[in-house]
């Protein structure tokens, strides 16, 4: 084609424009529409051979269509700089005239160029012109090294053995490995290596401080446990694949289409599948049962959405699939991109390209489709199902890195206590350096005679000895480190989540969802959340759409509160007896009913007529009855038949329109690629479609032009306000008044958080339709720019259209939305909504769940520059006083948790500290802001790092912030925005794939199961049916969760280490030899038996404050923020604490035995006793709420203590024979534990309750009321 | 305290209800239990001023009675003890304490006079009491053999008792190690006006070592054989379990300084009775200068005379009472209201 010749110009201007990619994708579209607009009236006249005064018409047209397009291209906020955009208008007109040159000069060589062109070297032209344009930015990459499939012949495609199989594994181990591999993987854990690092050291003949059995115990235990739970995974694993790989398929081999099981599959086969057969590997399609290629799938499995969608095979193969298929793909190398596929074809010497809509994935199902062919290009690991299935990667609870560095301290007191340990021994030797030999208590020398004579004993100088002592303390210590904590926390979080998942309150009814814990690791963090990141469609709302009102002929009409049923059997079933039954339900207008079924016929009743003909036609909708029987059937035959109809689309709006107009009484009930059928009241209408201009976000609307059985025809447009209304005729005095009539309801419905389109319809002349018929055909076969022609051939028909009306479509607002919000509000939590929509919607979304107040300042950043964002975030700044970003992050760094957090809602704040200073300063009252910002500015402002901290500052110090049009990475950035500069915790929840990114990024995680599929899911840590279970999981499930483990930890540290104290001050007592007078067995059941039980059980079950308490008063959640269950000043106050404990347990014993006959067990028997019962008491004093299971707990750890003792005691060959029977026959004794129980305690009692009664806590005032003021309304309701 | 009750039996309808109306979709819905929503009945205790005071109270009504007791009880308790290795060293040894009692040709009787300052019931226990002896010391604790000491069978099972495991040819010590090698030796004999006491060395220790730790059927073998003497021999013709002051000695003491019974003396003695004690001081403390004392002591229910823990009791309850008391007079001079809302942190602010 001549206009070949400047195409490099036009690609070249069109690089410049597309400097940032984004926001000028729609440039990228319009302007090669506009270059390609000049040609594309050549190609038809060159085709066509059409008479010279059709060819001026054409250009009328061509011209009256890039009117159009100009237009549109007005209403797109273009963000390129002006005066580029006005270049770029002007050599478009430029090209218009020379469009017209080149049409009147050329007609011969435009022939001629025919000719040529459908030879080989011009093909191969196009389509490299074709790749530069389409391909440019994602295949390139690629093709250095694409991925060969050779079609139907496996052997050439996998010669270099370089594909994977279609055969999975997803377990971890096999019977021969799993024993190596386990125990490889386990000793990845740092507190296995602490283990096994100390059981070795015991294994040394000079430290052998526990017998060597003894001292293995702890390790092996933990080692069965962890093996027999992963073996059991791996079983059902393996279990799941053999399901998974053993399933057949139908693949050709030998000229026929043979059962072969699915991990036999290779690349390269055509395999073929039947309807409702799940798809075993990613396949290009090549042929259905549709002539035209068309398919039906449904992708539940692979991203959860259960509608339909459509996947077409190339016309080119969809053809020739009958006569056997060869050629050779180019795809990209395997990625987890499910959205994305690029590859090309080459076939019968064509190069075809090859998109998403190609591609049907592993694990989706066939629907509506009798069979489909395919050849496989990625198979078994390489699916894109599978490599998404990939687990997200593990978090770490905040609790549990503060929790590290307490261990770190822990390690210190250790340390000491070894040193402490070692120089005493060191010093010791020193001192009784003479003496060794011959000391009947140390001994180093062999006196018996024999050959050992003389010899020295175990002694290897003084230095090595105390170095040797150094070790065994160590040994004797070791539970100072608590390592079995981690395994306690694990059990604990279990079954928090337990308890989570079986929560009644969580179970969304609605969708049959429980609540999901999919990570262990974080339930803790639920209690600390700060900041909770929002998605708005399917997580405010339902998504699910609603028909709510209808503009029609500029009067407005609202649903009544009349449902469909009673309505339809007044009106309809008296005409007509056969019913459509709904799958959802429809409230309709009766006034409006009643102008649809007057007789008059006037203007305003044609209006409503095709007002509801274009809601059921306009669509790309499926509709699918339950009862099979076909359309076809007679009136008469079906009496009584009442039919389910459901409708099938990838729009939730359409489908929501669809219905209320089959409300309405307009049924759409059966589409093929050629016609419609819609029961207008009972009449059957058969509507041939001519064509369909499908949505797309250029446009903003979408056309189909029917004919009617009376050969009428119609173009039928829906679209959204700001496309449709240029588009409109503009003629008589009435269709003004219409318009604005309309436009005001617009305003109106868009102000109430509802979303509108514009129908209007317009019909066609018999030329119109000839002009329009020849274009399309024209468009929509042509190989290359089907986009861009297709969409100019959408603009010359969408235009002059008469308005038929608006409707406005209601998203649903999730249940308890509003009431959630406002409590996490309460609660000191920052709720964000980041949006895809547009601001508009967001805003009045923000407005209707209370998000945003009518008190509130709102600040909105608009910015489509840099320097602009800049400006209005300078200007916003300064005139709310914000403080700047360097005070406040040396505040930030002090990292004092009280003043972590700078903005808490004013009544939240205690009156002590005033934390709004810069308000006060500048005299600004305290009017509470809301940030709106789209992601425009957005794109700016996060790429530079000095506008984003600004963004930081000012965002921080408003109470609500909106983000509109955002993309899903920038939803990832602004969570990290906050992650990257703060401690607090994050929380992002969301449902769709496009929320993936952040709910990976915040620290928290929630994916809510609604109707956008299982993407979110899969990505987050906790999944839910509901967003306002949000409420319970923080406010009640967080806060819990949060006490629990914050006090399990600090009683861990407290447990272990006044154990290791007991043992140090009695190791003074024994010339430094660490002797530990209890018995192996007793030291190494101390932290695995006596005390692990009632420590797992208070952590899963103790609950401070009931539900009912928590959730009215949502500000009980600001004891997480405030690290009031664990903190550094509580941590030093435990182990003071725990020092006083452990020192009155050591000394009232040996004060009370003092000079006695007392035995080495008897008083080892008197200290594991005591300090078992210590440690319990002290739980049981800080036990909130006494169970059943907590007493068993608490009273059974003591009594099992004893039943130990009592057998330990019982066995004749442990020299502690005996011991515990003596020892409670004796009065002394039982006085002494009573004594160290009181003695050791006292101090914590006393400081517990001078700090409840005097210094209360927010939650020990809420307990008190909760059950002391019962009857006064705490705890009802 | 309270009980939680009431409040769950609406939501135990609701879930009745919800799962009788959708039971066919509902597979997957939690099943209602008060435990799976943690609603089980429980006891929610409150530290009212109440419970506090009550509770100072109640351990205070406890203790001081008990340290009465106990410190009565101690009181009653009659103790003589008189430290000898000093003074039964000759004086011209006063130097060399070694050499003297390292020579076997030294006269190691010494006698030692004690005056009973009050009347002490029978029995009265003899108990000598080292100082500075780590019998708890790790090298000492593990140097043992008890299944040596139980059976004839595991004679040879003495991988513990180095340094004093076996003879030169092999054959194992019986009992073996350095707790059984160091036993003490030092003997006493006790007269009252010239009138010889008869001091029982039956049933000093305990019962259990004597039927089923020390076997009837072993006999000491090669003991004390070596080139360095210990402390006590043992008539190899008297088995294990009969040999009481082993037993004794066998079980080692908790702390450094520790007593041990060496005999109970079946007659009461009367206040300022004289009494004559005679005594072989054989064993060596001197080479580590561990002290060696002669307790003669009657006993109570509590044990020996210890006032700890009878001053101890009295201490805590005493503290728990003022305690209580001081509680009362807070509580009078600043009330607090339980469970007022407005004590709320964020209501609290408002208030002022």
């Amino acid at each position: 084609m001549n206009s070949d010749s400047h195409l490099p110009l036009k690609i070249g201007s069109l690089n410049c424009l597309c400097h940032n990619d984004s926001p000028s994708s729609s440039i990228f579209d319009e302007s090669q529409c506009n270059l390609l607009g000049d040609f594309s009236p050549v190609a038809s006249i060159g085709g066509e051979k059409p008479p010279p005064l059709e060819h001026h018409r054409t250009c009328s047209l061509a011209q009256l269509e890039s009117a159009a397009e100009s237009r549109v291209l007005e209403q797109f906020p273009l963000e390129c700089p002006r005066q580029e955009r006005r270049r770029r208008l002007v050599s478009w007109g430029a090209m218009e005239l020379q469009h017209n040159h080149i049409s009147n000069n050329s007609i011969d060589s435009t022939s001629a160029s025919f000719e040529i062109s459908s030879s080989k070297p011009r093909r191969s032209l196009r389509r490299s012109r074709h790749k530069s344009l389409q391909f440019e930015d994602n295949f390139s990459s690629n093709e250095a090294n694409p991925r060969l499939i050779y079609i139907d012949d496996p052997r050439k495609t996998n010669d270099k053995y370089e594909f994977s199989g279609n055969e999975i594994r997803t377990s971890k181990y096999t019977i021969i490995t799993f024993l190596p591999k386990n125990l490889f993987i386990q000793f990845h854990r740092v507190a296995y290596l602490y283990f096994l690092a100390i059981a070795a050291l015991n294994q040394l003949p000079p430290l052998a401080v526990f017998g060597r059995t003894v001292s293995l115990f702890p390790l092996l235990f933990v080692l069965c446990v962890t093996a027999i739970k992963d073996g059991y995974e791996d079983w059902r694993r393996h279990r799941s694949d053999r399901n998974e790989n053993n399933r057949e398929a139908l693949v050709h081999q030998n000229g026929e289409f043979r059962s072969k099981e699915w991990k036999k599959i290779q690349a390269g086969e055509v395999v073929k599948i039947c309807a409702d057969e799940t798809i075993p590997c990613d396949m290009v399609l090549l042929g259905s049962s549709d002539p035209s290629g068309l398919a039906y799938i449904q992708t539940m499995n692979l991203d959860g959405e259960s509608n339909l969608k459509t996947r077409y095979a190339r016309q080119e193969t969809a053809l020739a699939v009958s006569e056997g298929i060869s050629g050779l793909i180019r795809c990209e190398q395997p990625n987890r991109n499910i959205y994305e596929f690029t590859a090309n074809m080459e076939f019968r010497g064509q190069r075809l390209p090859l998109s998403q809509s190609n591609i049907v994935l592993r694990g989706c199902q066939l629907k509506n489709t009798q069979w489909i062919i395919g050849v496989v290009v990625y198979a078994g690991q390489e699916t894109k199902a599978m490599m998404n299935s990939a687990a997200s990667p593990s978090k770490r609870s905040k609790l549990e890195s503060y929790m590290n560095r307490e261990t770190l301290w822990l390690s210190i007191f250790l340390f000491v206590m070894c040193l402490v340990v070692a120089v005493g021994m060191g010093l010791w030797l020193l001192r009784h350096k003479e003496e060794l030999d011959t000391l009947p208590y140390y001994r180093k020398i062999y006196f018996t005679n024999g050959r050992d004579k003389w010899k020295r004993y175990k002694y290897y100088g003084i230095p090595m000895e105390t170095f040797f002592s150094f070790l065994s303390s160590i040994i004797v210590f070791q539970i100072m480190i608590p390592i079995s904590l981690y395994i306690t926390m694990e059990l604990v979080r279990l079954g928090q989540s337990y308890f989570m998942i079986e929560d009644g309150d969580m179970y969304d009814s609605s969708s049959g969802s429980r609540f999901q814990c999919r990570s262990l690791n974080i339930n803790e963090d639920l209690g600390q959340i700060r900041y909770v990141f929002s998605d708005k469609t399917g997580t405010l709302t339902e998504n699910k759409m609603e028909f709510q009102r209808a503009s029609v002929y500029g009067k407005n009409y609202e649903r009544s509160l009349l449902m469909v049923d009673p309505l339809l059997e007044k009106n309809i079933a008296a005409t007509d007896r056969r019913r459509w039954k709904l799958k959802s339900e429809v409230a309709v207008d009766s006034e409006l009913m009643e102008l649809l079924h007057k007789d008059v016929i006037g203007d305003e009743r044609i209006a409503a007529h095709e007002f509801f003909l274009t809601l059921a036609a306009c669509n790309t909708v499926i509709p699918i009855l339950d009862r099979g029987t076909s359309s076809s059937c007679i009136k008469g035959e079906l009496h009584e038949e009442v039919e389910s109809i459901d409708y099938q689309g990838e729009s939730p709006d359409e489908q929501a329109l669809v219905a209320a107009a089959s409300a309405y009484g307009y049924t759409l009930f059966e589409r093929t690629s050629g016609h419609i059928v819609i029961d207008v009241n009972g009449e059957k209408l058969r509507l041939d479609v001519l064509g369909l201009h499908e949505f797309d976000s250029v446009r903003k609307r979408m056309s189909v032009v029917i004919r009617f059985p009376d050969g009428a025809v119609k173009v039928l447009v829906k679209g959204a306000d700001t496309s449709m209304f240029s588009i409109l005729a503009d003629d008589t005095e009435m269709g003004d008044h219409i318009r604005n009539a309309t436009q005001s309801h617009l305003s109106d419905y868009s102000s109430q958080g509802l979303r509108t389109l514009v129908v209007a319809a317009r019909d066609l002349t018999d030329a119109e339709l000839e002009m329009w018929q020849c274009r399309y055909e024209d468009a929509s076969t042509s190989l290359n720019d089907r986009v861009i022609k297709l969409r100019q051939t959408a603009a010359f028909i969408e235009s002059n259209l008469k308005l038929l009306g608006a409707t406005a479509i209601e998203d649903k607002l999730q249940d308890g939305v509003p009431e959630t919000i406002e409590a996490l509000r309460q609660a000191g939590i920052k709720v964000w909504v980041l949006t895809g929509d547009k601001q508009e919607t967001a805003i009045s979304i923000g407005l209707s769940c209370k998000l945003l107040t009518s008190d509130m300042q709102q600040i909105i950043i608009n910015g489509s520059s840099e320097d602009e964002c800049r400006n209005l975030l300078a200007d916003a700044k300064s005139k709310y006083g914000v403080k700047s970003s360097i005070g406040r992050n040396q505040n930030l760094n002090s990292g004092n948790a009280e003043t972590d957090y700078l903005e808490i809602p004013v009544d939240m704040k205690l009156s002590n500290v005033p934390r709004w200073n810069a308000g006060k300063e500048d005299g600004i009252s305290r009017v509470p802001l809301a940030l709106i910002i789209d992601g425009n500015s957005l794109v700016y402002i996060l790429e530079k790092k000095d506008l984003e901290s600004e963004l930081f500052d000012l965002a921080t110090s408003c109470r609500v912030v909106l983000c509109c049009r955002v993309a899903p990475l920038q939803k990832a950035g602004i969570v990290d925005l906050i992650k990257s500069r703060i401690d607090d915790m994050t929380l992002a929840i969301g449902d769709g794939a496009n929320d993936v990114s952040m709910i990976q990024m915040a620290d928290v995680g929630v994916g809510i199961c609604g109707q956008e599929g299982r993407q979110a899911v899969m990505a987050s840590d906790f999944a839910m049916g509901q967003f306002r279970f949000l409420k319970r999981l923080l406010l009640v499930h967080g806060h819990w969760n949060y006490q629990r483990v914050g006090y399990l930890v600090l009683y861990n540290f407290y447990r272990n280490a006044v154990f290791v104290l007991m043992l140090f001050w009695y190791i003074l007592c024994t010339a430094f030899s660490t002797t530990s007078a209890l018995t192996d067995w007793s030291s190494v059941f101390y932290s695995v038996i006596y005390t692990s039980i009632p420590t797992i059980v208070v952590g899963i079950l103790d609950k401070d404050l009931s539900h009912k308490t928590l959730l009215r008063y949502p500000k009980l959640y600001g004891a997480g923020h405030r690290q009031e269950a664990y903190n550094m000043r509580l941590f030093w106050i435990t182990m003071v604490d725990t020092l006083w404990q452990s020192l009155v347990l050591f000394y009232i014993p040996l004060f009370t035995y003092k000079e006695s006959s007392v035995d080495i067990w008897s008083m080892g028997s008197l200290w594991t006793i005591a300090v078992v019962v210590l440690v319990n008491m002290h739980l049981a004093m800080d036990i909130w709420r006494w169970e059943i299971f907590t007493h068993i707990a608490v009273w059974g750890s003591i009594f099992i203590t004893y039943a130990c003792m009592v057998v330990l005691d019982s066995i004749p060959v442990f020299p502690n024979y005996w011991t515990i029977y003596h020892l409670a026959n004796s009065p002394t004794y039982w006085l002494t534990i009573l004594l160290i129980i009181v003695v050791a305690l006292l101090p914590r009692f006393l400081f517990k309750v001078v700090h409840q009664i005097f210094w209360p806590s927010d939650i020990q005032i809420a307990r008190e009321a909760e059950i002391l003021r019962k009857h006064d309304g705490w705890g009802q309701s | 305290m309270n009980t939680e009750g009431a409040t769950s039996s609406g939501v135990a309808k609701d879930g009745a209800l919800d799962s009788s109306s959708t039971a066919k979709r509902n597979s997957k819905k939690p099943k209602y239990s008060r435990f799976t929503q943690q609603e089980l009945p429980a006891c929610k205790p409150i530290l009212t001023p109440g419970w506090v005071m009550t509770s100072f109270i109640f351990v205070g009504i406890i203790f001081i009675p008990i340290g009465f007791a106990s410190l009565f009880a101690s009181e009653r308790v009659v103790e003589i003890v008189d430290r000898y290795d000093e003074d039964c060293v000759p004086r011209n040894y006063s130097y060399n304490k070694l050499a003297y009692i390292q020579n076997n040709a030294t006269n190691k009787t010494c006698t030692k006079r004690l005056i009973v300052p009050k009347q002490m019931k029978s029995p009265i226990y003899i108990y000598y009491q080292l100082d500075n002896f780590y019998q708890n010391h790790r090298r000492y604790v593990k140097s043992r053999s008890d299944q040596q000491l139980r059976s004839t069978a595991s004679e040879d099972v003495t991988s513990n008792c180095k340094p004093e495991a076996v003879t030169k040819n092999n054959s194992a010590i019986v009992p073996c190690g350095l707790i059984a090698w160091s036993l003490f030796n030092d003997t006493y004999g006790f007269s009252v006006k010239n009138k010889v006491l008869d001091v029982s060395k039956r049933n000093i220790a305990w019962k259990s070592d004597q039927e089923q730790k020390f076997g009837s059927d072993v006999y000491p073998k090669n003991f004390q054989s070596g080139s360095l003497i210990g402390g006590a021999k043992l008539n190899a013709s008297i088995p294990l379990s009969d040999q009481e002051d082993l037993i004794v000695w066998m079980r080692t003491a908790a702390l450094p300084t520790f007593r041990k019974l060496y005999g109970k003396i079946e007659t009461d003695l009367e206040a300022n009775d004289e009494i004559t004690v005679v005594i072989q001081n054989n064993y060596n403390t001197y080479s580590f200068g561990g002290k060696k004392r002669l307790v003669l002591s009657t006993t109570s229910w509590i044990g020996g005379k210890n006032d700890f823990l009878g001053v101890a009791y009295l201490t805590v309850g005493g503290l728990c009472l003022f305690m209580a008391i001081s509680f009362i007079l807070l509580y009078v001079i600043k009330p607090r209201p339980l469970g007022d809302p407005s004590y709320l942190s964020w209501n609290r602010g408002t208030m002022n």
